[in-house]
């Protein structure tokens, strides 16, 4: 249903995203997991037509983003990070006019009307003006404008932040209800939030994908392994082997660049043993670190607990 | 177009529910009916001295008297007040971040153009609506000429239409909406005031220099002239407005 092939966006000198491609099929409820800045809402602010991509192809339902906008902006719901409301408009007002743009046909608006201010428990605020609703409720507002249409892809940016806990849990109970007849794209800086929705991650980093799995295949393929980078002077035919022989290490791989990357178990000391070697053998130790940003660090950087949500 | 209007009843709404268009409807009734009622003022004092010195041959016309002053006063009156009408157009879509609603949806980027346009020109004209009590009243008082009135309001129109135009490009290069009305303005009096190089210029440029002003064109009109060149000035400058807005928007999409 969706499908984006190599997508980059610059904006200015800065890359954003970086040659991003994944699939995503009907149906599918799929979280973008990133720390703040990672590039997801780029990336979704390119699938729902806001901005067009550097290079690369993203295609909705078959239609491309950028060539055949105006018809995958007929059957996605947006809902961006700050909800686009008017503030000074009556929820229901608001609602008829995000309709009437979404070529919902006149004589089916009461009804629409009818079935979002339902689905996001709107029914006793109908009739204020946004501006005067709490965080909550506009960001129910919000959603309800990217649901009014019912489009069969919804497109949620940040859906909960800056909510109350309370307010949290709602929100997710009506994504979980609208999980079952739409395909979603979530996406959040929080973990638990994801598990809770989604049934795949894509989780982003620095504008690229740092995997794509199910929830359960991502925390099995965590904490497995370290990888430590050493460079030398020398080349030798012995230093794979000798570094193979140390206790802990997994695999050596020599690079291009003269390197060697060790992968090992975790805490196992091993930096120090593999320095030694080296200064022993006399191999001229150039560098020795260890690789930064595998998908441990990336989940380091997330928001791993959320402090008065029931999970 | 469909979109369009739904853009532009939005608009409208939300123009008729902020103080903002009570105060700039106020404060422009205020000063045009000062303006007016003073021009009114000075030609009945001339219409009693004339009647006293009983100056045969001399006619003083109400037309040329009341009603083309007047007409020129509210262009100058608006030049002041459009601005700030059209300001919000962009600036304030981009700053509460509504815009990717409209962006989101599909319609056609021209038509939120448009539909900000009509917008902003429905309140140009319902203030110009009320403002039209003062050419009723010399219809009371006297008899003035029909034709010269309807082509006067064509060329209010039009003017209007062309402040809205640059008012609209104003509001589509930022989101700060003190910045467009500045802008707009400072664009709108240059518009204005640009024939007055002709001098400086010499013959050739100079023709042009008057051609691109603004309120060369009016004067026609409000004659009750409707010249086939001052329609097309008008449109294509309203057009060339709206182009450039168009342009902007869609590139800031890429930036």
């Amino acid at each position: 249903m969706i499908a984006i092939e190599n997508l980059t966006k610059f904006y200015g000198p800065r890359r954003a995203i970086n040659n991003l491609s994944f699939t995503i099929d009907k149906g599918e409820v799929v979280g973008f997991l990133g720390p703040n800045g990672a590039g997801k809402s780029t990336t979704m602010n390119i699938l729902a037509c806001i901005i067009p991509a550097s290079s690369g192809t993203a295609r909705v339902c078959g239609f491309d983003v950028f060539e055949q906008s105006l018809e995958i902006r007929k059957i996605i719901g947006y809902l961006p990070e700050t909800p686009p409301l008017y503030q000074d408009m009556v929820v229901e007002d608001y609602l008829k006019f995000a309709a009437a743009i979404r070529r919902v046909a006149s004589r089916n608006i009461p009804g629409a009307l009818d079935r979002v201010i339902d689905a996001c428990r709107l029914k006793d605020v109908r009739k204020r003006i946004i501006g005067k609703l709490s965080k909550g409720f506009q960001q129910r507002v919000g959603l309800a404008q990217a649901l009014v249409h019912n489009p069969d892809i919804l497109i949620l940016d940040e859906p909960t932040i800056g909510l109350d806990p309370i307010q949290i849990i709602e929100i997710r109970k009506l994504i979980k209800e609208l999980a079952q007849s739409h395909t979603i794209i979530l996406s959040s800086h929080i973990l638990p939030e994801i598990t809770q929705i989604c049934k795949r991650v894509i989780i982003i980093n620095e504008g690229e994908i740092a995997a794509v799995d199910s929830l359960e295949g991502l925390t099995t393929s965590l904490h497995k392994s370290e990888r430590i980078l050493l460079k030398v002077r020398k080349t030798l035919d012995e230093i794979p082997s000798q570094l193979k022989s140390l206790e802990g290490v997994l695999s050596v791989h020599s690079q291009e660049d003269g390197g060697f990357l060790i992968e090992c178990d975790h805490n196992t000391g091993l930096q120090d043993r593999v320095a030694r070697l080296s200064l022993d053998r006399d191999w001229g130790l150039v560098e020795l670190k260890p690789l930064a940003m595998t998908l441990e660090d990336i989940f380091l950087k997330l928001t791993l607990e959320e402090k008065g949500v029931e999970v | 177009m469909r979109n369009a209007w739904l853009v532009a009843k939005r608009d409208l709404g939300s123009f008729f529910s902020s103080p903002m268009f009570y105060v700039v409807t106020t404060v422009f009734l205020v000063l045009y009916s000062f303006i007016f009622f003073n021009i009114l003022n000075f030609f009945s004092f001339q219409s009693l001295q004339a009647s006293q010195i009983q100056a045969a041959g001399i006619i003083l016309n109400v037309n040329q008297m009341v009603v083309e002053p007047s007409f020129h006063n509210m262009a100058v009156t608006l030049l002041l007040m459009v601005p700030i009408i059209t300001m919000r157009s962009f600036a304030e879509e981009k700053k509460n971040r509504t815009m990717t609603l409209l962006l989101s949806s599909p319609i056609h980027l021209k038509e939120i153009i448009l539909g900000k346009f009509f917008a902003c020109l429905g309140v140009v004209l319902v203030m110009v609506a009320i403002s039209s009590y003062s050419i009723l009243y010399l219809f009371k008082v006297g008899s003035p000429e029909v034709g010269p009135i309807l082509s006067g309001y064509l060329g209010i129109l039009l003017i209007s239409g062309c402040y809205i135009s640059m008012g609209i490009f104003a509001s589509s290069l930022t989101d700060n909406q003190v910045i467009a009305a500045v802008l707009s303005f400072g664009l709108a009096l240059f518009m204005w005031v640009i024939g007055w190089a002709a001098q400086a210029t010499g013959p050739g440029f100079g023709q042009v220099l008057q051609f691109l002003s603004l309120i060369e064109h009016m004067d026609s009109m409000v004659k009750g002239v409707i010249n086939t060149s001052d329609l097309t000035y008008y449109l294509s400058f309203i057009f060339f407005g709206l182009f450039l807005t168009h342009r902007i928007l869609d590139s800031q999409r890429w930036s």
